[in-house]
């Protein structure tokens, strides 16, 4: 059970599958009601798991405990039908359906999956190991930790990609502080206060917001040449400030205006200034909007890759996206080390994701349909 | 005193509003203009430089007692086409420590040697030398001399804000650069990637809409491709595709749907025969596509779930009534309810991915028929080094962008005035 081995498609025999499968789903509407749901999908998947071992003898036993189990999941499915349920109108287009749904779903999670699952397992691999077969997706857990994780002591050693972490996360978390700070009183403004310019302000927000980054590459390029921005993370901070603010702002004055006015004016009843309003009732009131975008800045600041492409030149001041691809721009380069270091730049953002779906999806729909 | 209040809220308010604007026009707005400007000039990457004199300080010792040194500067301009005028050099020398037989074009006062070079053309170089002498005939220390920089002085044009301007980019842009190859490719791309990630969008919102368990884990799940970096991604996709140790080429091979594996992102076309019609397919720029759906299919997904699950359900239950189909109840109630989002959505992905950069320039880098407008901003600026051409480039998809928009603005406010 150490290792995964064997793991591959080499193995999947789809014919066969598909008439076992058939086979026990045509019983497990005869059979009906006459035993228990839970015996019934049991013992089935039992004669499924049974069957296909019988058949392909080489198979390890963890797989056919696995094939078990995800016949259960299958089986648990059918619980619906029964021998009236078949007599229902339209129960073929429903039976087609259905097996759509299940099919669709188990489609797509392993389109979406599999990419990172491959690029998890690569960063594992050695070099002999990725060209001798390129469908073994298994990891060899027998082997010694330094042995299994050695793309990443390489990557860390010798390309320094521990300052590139750091290098990114100062950029990533000083965006969104130098975001926010910009973005809040403007959005306060745009939501509560009257000023000549507003509607204009506001609706030019969003037409800069479609401004697309690749416009502004050359000039600014050009721009930060003579002033000796390039090559600084200073830089980089101002333009992924400047190009987040719009979003940020769109985002922020939409839920400043759902909070109630009467608030604000008991606040000015205590005189307070607007600078203590910002501070001592806004802010407070708006915590989750202000996660949500605080989420989002960094997501869009650590993922970003064009502007580090064009203003990072020395490999002092890359951000872990742009060393990455200097990486990749020696052929030489192993790819198990490119996949190491391609782990590094996902973990986090996916880790925030999941760990912040609430927020960021929030996040998502309101402000944003850039990318 | 409404009045004052009203003069303190507006004041407020533009204190409040000023730095965001201020930074979003240095840096959006700014170079959006920036770029006619610089459309006009014939100019290149190495001409962005200000020139500047520079110096190269060697000290060297001539006398045996090192009570005479020889200090060379090595001088020259910076650039190699523009001229730099009127260049000052400035020196300073310890206390006691004085230059002998000191060159006309400089002068030696209160410890310093002050020169005045006059102008230097495009690369010019001169080694210019002063040997100095301490008075006392004490031993000078090399090493003080050796990091006490000169200082150096000129005035050059900024290539940049010279008023010299032509049409040459624009020429150059619509006559010598496959122009419409270009177009259409980017055309080609920008459909193509959003109505497949409009298509997968519905597919998988619809899946996802229906009783299922686990259904938040699946939306988290499906958001993966668009929140993941597109580095990682792009590199990832790259390693899958390889022909020789790349996993779906094996596959296919193993699974007989192939003789011997292809090249996916480098081949340009393929012909592919279906029902005896033989066809070439744009092979590379159809497996970008392919990646551009599979990241930006989720957003699609997302929108068109919140719509799905906004939908009454007695709509659906009015139809078990009437007896209607599944495939009814999807066209009758449920594409209905979703167009007004798809078509959003599609307006404005389409201008997003007519902006793609990083996604195929990862991928391809723009070789083997995937160079888009973008990718030829980046090539022609980058790599061929012509800034004012790559400028030209962008010119083009601001114009483009912006009839877009004036589509996209028309007809929202044309449904706007429907409803």
């Amino acid at each position: 059970m150490s290792t995964l081995q064997g793991l591959s498609f080499t193995n999947l025999n789809i014919t066969q599958v598909f008439s076992i499968g058939i086979f026990l789903s045509l019983a497990f509407v005869l059979i009906g009601n006459k035993i228990n749901h839970l015996i019934r999908i049991f013992s089935l998947s039992f004669i499924f798991s049974i069957l296909y071992f019988y058949l392909n003898e080489t198979s390890p036993y963890w797989y056919i405990f696995g094939i078990f189990l995800i016949t259960l999941f299958f089986m648990n499915k059918l619980k619906k039908y029964s021998m009236e349920s078949l007599k229902e109108d339209f129960i073929s287009e429903k039976i087609i359906f259905d097996f759509i749904t299940l099919f669709g779903i188990v489609f797509f999670a392993f389109v979406i999956l599999f990419p990172f699952y491959i690029m998890l397992v690569t960063s594992f691999k050695t070099q002999i190991a990725l060209l001798v077969n390129p469908l073994d997706f298994s990891l060899d857990f027998t082997k010694s930790l330094t042995d299994l994780f050695k793309s990443y002591f390489v990557i860390f050693e010798t390309y320094n990609f521990g300052r590139y972490i750091l290098i990114s996360s100062a950029v990533s978390i000083g965006t969104v502080i130098v975001t926010l700070l910009f973005a809040i009183p403007a959005a306060y403004a745009v939501a509560r206060l009257n000023f000549f310019g507003k509607n204009f302000l506001s609706t030019s927000i969003l037409i800069i917001y479609m401004f697309p980054a690749i416009v502004l590459v050359i000039p600014l390029y050009t721009v930060f040449s003579q002033l000796g921005l390039r090559n600084s993370i200073f830089g980089l901070l101002i333009v992924y400030t400047a190009t987040t603010l719009p979003v940020a702002i769109y985002m922020l004055q939409g839920y400043f205006k759902s909070i109630p006015k009467e608030i604000e004016d008991a606040g000015i009843m205590d005189g307070q200034n607007w600078f203590g309003i910002i501070l001592k009732i806004i802010i407070p009131l708006s915590l989750p909007a202000i996660a949500s975008v605080a989420l989002y800045v960094f997501m869009i600041a650590w993922n970003e890759f064009l502007f580090s492409l064009m203003f990072l030149d020395s490999p002092k001041s890359f951000t872990l996206s742009r060393a990455i691809q200097y990486l990749s721009g020696d052929a030489e380069t192993p790819r198990q080390y490119l996949m190491a270091g391609s782990v590094i730049v996902t973990l986090p953002v996916l880790f925030i994701f999941v760990y912040f779906e609430k927020y960021l999806v929030s996040g998502l729909t309101s402000g944003s349909v850039k990318g | 005193m409404s009045n004052t209040l009203l003069k303190l809220e507006k004041r407020t308010a533009y204190t409040l509003v000023l730095p965001a604007v201020l930074l979003v026009f240095a840096i959006v707005l700014f170079p959006v203009f920036a770029n006619v400007w610089i459309s006009f000039k014939d100019i290149e990457l190495k001409d962005i430089r200000i020139p500047e004199p520079r110096a190269k300080k060697i000290v060297k010792s001539i006398s045996e007692n090192q009570s005479e040194l020889k200090v060379i500067y090595k001088l020259r301009n910076s650039s190699l086409i523009q001229e730099i005028r009127n260049v000052q050099f400035q020196d300073k020398f310890p206390k006691d420590v004085s230059p002998i037989n000191l060159d006309p074009r400089c002068n030696f006062q209160s410890k310093k040697v002050i020169c005045n070079f006059g102008n230097w053309k495009a690369k010019y170089r001169e080694n210019f030398e002063i040997t100095i002498k301490n008075n006392n005939s004490e031993i000078i220390d090399k090493k003080t001399i050796k990091h006490q920089k000169p200082i150096l002085s000129g005035k050059a044009d900024n290539p940049l804000l010279s008023t010299n301007f032509t049409l040459e980019n624009f020429k150059k842009v619509f006559y010598e650069n496959n122009f419409v190859e270009l177009l259409l490719t980017t055309f080609y791309f920008t459909f193509f990637g959003t109505l497949g990630a409009i298509i997968f969008g519905i597919l998988a919102a619809q899946l996802v809409n229906q009783n299922i368990q686990g259904r938040t884990y699946m939306r988290g799940i499906l958001l993966f491709p668009y929140v993941g970096p597109v580095v990682a991604l792009a590199y990832t996709w790259t390693l899958l595709l390889d022909p020789n140790s790349g996993t779906l080429n094996a596959l296919l091979v193993n699974f007989n749907i192939i003789d011997k594996p292809i090249n996916l992102l480098g081949q340009k076309y393929i012909t592919m025969s279906i029902f005896g019609f033989e066809f070439k397919l744009r092979l590379a720029l159809t497996t970008v596509i392919f990646f551009e759906i599979w990241r930006y299919f989720p957003l699609a997904f997302l929108f068109i779930l919140a719509r799905l699950q906004a939908i009454p359900q007695s709509l659906y239950e009015a139809a078990d009534v009437d007896g209607a189909s599944p495939i009814q109840k999807f066209i009758h109630i449920t594409l209905p309810q979703i167009t007004a989002i798809i078509s959003i959505l599609f307006m404005i992905r389409f201008i997003w991915n007519f902006n793609k950069f990083e996604d195929i320039f990862l991928l391809t880098g723009g070789a083997s028929g995937t160079r888009t407008l973008p990718i030829n901003v980046y090539q022609q600026g980058f790599a061929v080094s012509d800034i004012g051409m790559g400028s030209a480039v962008s010119i083009v998809i601001v114009m483009l962008l912006i009839s877009f928009m004036v589509i996209y603005f028309k007809l929202i406010g044309k449904r706007a005035s429907e409803d």
